[in-house]
This record gives C-alpha cells, structure tokens and sequence, in this order.
C-alpha cells in the first residue's frame, strides 16, 4: 500500500509542555520530543500507561494542539493548528461526542452536511452507513436511545461516511463490555480490510493493541513521555480478534511487549499512589 | 383519580371556610365590629363568581385580557431574542465578556421593577411601557442561561465537529445554538411568567387597558370582589401559559432524556 513513499503521518520530534493549572509553577511536560510515523494503509497501536499523554499526541496529530516543539506532516505536508485541523484525519473520541440534538441519521451524515453534499444525497450515504455499522433501522433514534455499543458504532460511521486518509482513535471501545468490545474490534478490522486507511490507534490494554495493529508502540510512563518500544505484528490477516488471542504467536509477542511495558506500568501505578 | 377527589376537596374546603367567615350574618362578628365589615376587606366568593361571569359573558374581560397576553407575548419574545443573541455573543466573545461583566452584575442585581415609571416616562402609558418592563425581566434569564449553555458545551462535541469539517458558523449553528437552546428551554417556565408579571406590574402602575387596570379601577373603589375575580383570571391565565409552554417543550426537547428514561437498547 505503501506507493510513493510518504507515510502518512509523521510526527518529529514533538513537544508539548502545558503552563501549570495555577499559573505559577512549573510547567507539565506531557510528551518529549517523540517521533512517530504512520504509513499509508498501516495500522499502529500505541500503548502505555494510564495517564502518559496518549491523547497530547491523538491531538497534535489531529491538528487540534500545535506542539510546542517539533512538527507534524501530514503526507509530506505540514500541519499547524492556528490554520485549521487535520483535513485528510477522521478523530473517534474517548468519550461521547455524538450530538444529543440529533437523530442517528443526522449524526452521521454530519460531517457531509458541512462540507456541502445535498441533503438527499447525503442521507443515502448515511442510510448506507448506517447498514454498515449494523445500525439499519435506528437511524430516527437520539444518541439517549441507543446502547453505549451502538453509540460507539454511531461515531464509527461519522467518522468514515467522510472516508478520511487517517483514522486517528482514542481509545475508542474502553467504555464499552468485553463482548461488545471484541464484537466492534472485529467490525473494525473487517471495515478497514475493505480500503486500508492508516490508522493511529490509541489504547491501554495491550491485547487489543497486538490483535488489531500492524506495529505496536510503546510509550513510557508519563510526564515526558516517549516512545520506548517498537514491536511489528506479523501476524495473518484477516484476523479473528478473539481467536488470534490464543495462537502462539500472539502470546510471544505478547510476553515480549509487556515485557517492555511493565516498568512503566509500575512506575505510572507509584506515581498515580503517592500522588 | 383519588388524588384529584382529594384537591377539589381542598379547594372546596378554602371556598366554604371563605364564605363561612365572609357571608354577613352567618356567625357572629368575632374581630370586626360590624356584621359586613369582613365582606368589605376580603370578599364573598360567590360574589366574586359572578363578577367572573360577568366579565366573560358580556365579553368585557377580553379586550383587557388581549392586551395583558399580547404585552407578556411581546416581552418574552424580544426579551428571549435578545437574551439570546446577546448570551451567545459574549460567551464566544471572552473580552467582551469580560468588559461587560460588571454592567452585567449591576443590571442584574437592580431590582428592575423600579424601572417602570421610567419606561412609563420613555413609552407612554400604552403597551410598550408593559413590554419594555417585560423584556428586562426575560432578558437576564435567558441571557444567563445561553451563557452558561454556551460555556458548558462539551469540548469534545466541539473538536468532534471540527474534525469533521465544520467552519466557524457552522459550529455556531450545529453546536452552540441547539446546546444554547435546550438551556432556553429549561428557563422557558420562569421566562414566561416574569413576562406576565412585567404586564401586570406595568399595568398597576399605569395603563388605560389590561387586567392590570381593571384590578386598579377596582381598587380604587374598594370593590374588593373585582379584584379578587382579576386575581383569579391572572392566575387561571398563568397556569394555561405553562402548559402551554410545557406543551412546546415537549414538542421541541424530544431529544433529551426523560427523568426515568436513559438508555433504551
């Protein structure tokens, strides 16, 4: 997939320090001069502890947060914040970040509503969507109508009704149960084979990071965060999320990237104890 | 049902009582010292029925009543239009906001019932006086809550919209305005009813029409049972204007969660 070269996201050497709450004292340095790199059609994980500035850098790729240091390109182009978000990027969020005002259908063709489509046309392609995500005939519901796993698989079809280039995702399933969970993964994957989109996936469990991803990375505790590991994942696809979690070499590579984690996880734990 | 038997048990209990201790002759003056002093300073209730009655049949009340409706209709609708407006201008305006935010306070905290003979002065006597007088009490409501709303929009409703394209005017349409809104709605009930105690108060304090007058005429003849009977409409019209506005809220808020109902899968 890889066809001229560029990757699709590249994060250098970035940077982000955040002015102390109180205004005063020091400031807190979320992320630490990582460089990370997303190419077309890839799917990378990263991990790390709870609280160690994954979202800083979902944001900084997202063109919501400039860095303080260091640059982002967005297939060989800069992206700057002050000029507007990341275009080529579609965001799935932590939280809830459906409108509540609008129905299923309404939310979902969203995104061509301001870019301009006719509305006909617009909720064709939303219908269709709809379908995709398993949501056909909820599209006249509210987001209060519906199941946290059918709110999640509303965001989903937000997201890709706009096709974007990159698919930038924050713990995307965290709220959900373990069965919905591997349910939406799965879905994920099958949705992603049909074109390939680079996708940055954000998460904490480490399980899902290997049985989703092409590399996964992992990121020491914070403050300063950086990358500290770089694992490829050469396992077959299509993969079964949930029976790929008990094939051998899933759980070599598994052994070998929490390995590397645990430290960080511990120290993470001291920290969030003493603090 | 049972409950309902038991309200108009009550309201059927204070009419009794009010007539026992107003109807002259019926038992001994115990404070006043003639038989009908009591009928003069509280009113009969059955005299006060048909000074109703009256006024709907012979259709006197309806002009009166069509002012007073038409000053609340007016002064909530330029009050919430403004308290809107200007609540989303200065909550996605921080300097303006905080430039303004004194004035804000100070005009607020006035108790602006003092400002009807001024508007008095300004308007005249007819219906604007009552209007303005409605629209400075709307205004703060409203305006309060759509800056509250506005403040308190997710951030994660804003990036989301952003990421998927929306330009500024847009987020002011597909974001602030509909969050703005249901904060509009939840202060509708208050809205509406100082509208109406801006026309009634205007009305006291001079007017030539509305039910306010008719209450003020009757006063000042001490025909204590017309102003009960104003009483009554004022308060009959009140409770059909929530409802009202209780029916429009249900119309357009179909999107929030009723208390009880959250999530249906």
């Amino acid at each position: 997939m890889n066809t001229n070269g560029v990757p699709a996201l590249r994060l250098a050497n970035v940077t982000c320090r955040f002015a102390d709450r109180d205004g005063g004292g020091e400031a807190y340095t979320a992320v630490a001069d990582t460089t990370l790199t997303v190419e077309a059609g890839e799917f990378v994980s990263v991990v790390g502890p709870t609280g160690c500035g994954k979202s800083t850098l979902l944001n900084v790729a997202a063109g919501l947060l400039d860095p303080s240091a260091g640059s982002v390109e967005v297939f060989g182009q800069p992206l700057q914040a002050a000029e507007g978000v990341n275009r080529r990027a579609g965001y799935m969020f932590q939280a809830d970040a459906l409108m509540p005002w609008r129905t299923g259908i309404d939310n979902v063709v969203a995104g061509l509503e301001f870019r301009g489509v006719p509305r006909a046309e617009a909720r064709v392609q939303g219908e269709e969507w709809l379908r995709r995500v398993g949501l056909a005939g909820f599209g006249d519901r509210y987001p209060h109508q519906m199941s946290g796993g059918m709110r999640k698989r509303l965001a989903l079809a937000q997201t890709l009704i706009l096709s974007p280039d990159i698919l930038l995702m924050d713990e995307p399933f965290s709220a959900l149960d373990v069965q919905t969970r591997q349910l939406m993964e799965n879905e994920l994957l099958d949705l992603w084979a049909q074109d390939r989109k680079s996708v940055l996936f954000i998460t904490h469990d480490l399980e899902e990071a290997i049985a989703l991803s092409d590399r996964v990375v992992v990121l020491s505790a914070g403050p300063a965060t950086r990358p500290i590991g770089n694992f490829k994942v050469d396992l077959p696809r299509p993969r079964d999320v949930q029976e790929i979690r008990m094939t051998p070499a899933f759980l070599a590579l598994h052994r070998e990237i929490w390995s590397a984690m645990k430290e960080e996880v511990l120290k993470a734990y001291q920290r969030q104890k003493v603090g | 049902m049972r409950l309902r038997i038991l309200q108009l048990a009550v309201l059927a209990l204070l009419i009794a009582f009010w007539y026992a201790m107003t109807a002259p002759g019926l038992i001994p003056p115990f404070y006043f010292e003639q038989d009908n002093r009591a009928a003069f300073f509280f009113g009969e209730p059955q005299k006060v029925f048909w000074v109703v009655v009256d006024w709907f049949a012979t259709g006197e009340i309806f002009p009166h009543l069509g002012i007073t409706l038409l000053e609340t209709a007016l002064g909530f609708l330029i009050g919430a239009s403004f308290g809107l407006g200007i609540g989303l201008w200065l909550a996605l305006s921080p300097t303006a906001s905080a430039i303004t935010d004194p004035y804000i306070k100070g005009f607020n905290s006035m108790p602006r019932v003092v400002l009807a003979p001024i508007f008095a002065v300004w308007f005249g006597l007819g219906i604007w006086s009552k209007v303005a007088l409605g629209v400075t009490l709307v205004f703060f409501v409203v305006f309060f809550n759509v800056y509250q709303g506005v403040r308190e929009v997710s951030p994660n409703l804003i990036a989301n919209a952003r990421m998927l394209g929306a330009s500024q005017r847009q987020l002011l349409r597909s974001i602030y305005l509909p969050s703005a809104m249901s904060w509009v709605f939840a202060s509708l009930h208050n809205a509406v009813g100082l509208a109406f105690v801006g026309a009634v108060v205007g009305e006291y304090l001079g007017s030539s029409m509305g039910v306010g007058y008719l209450i003020l005429q009757a006063e000042g003849t001490f025909d204590i049972n017309t102003v009960f009977a104003g009483i009554l409409v004022l308060t009959a019209c009140a409770l059909v204007l929530d409802s009202l506005v209780g029916v429009v809220e249900r119309r357009l808020m179909t999107w929030q969660p009723k208390a009880g109902q959250t999530e249906k899968v």
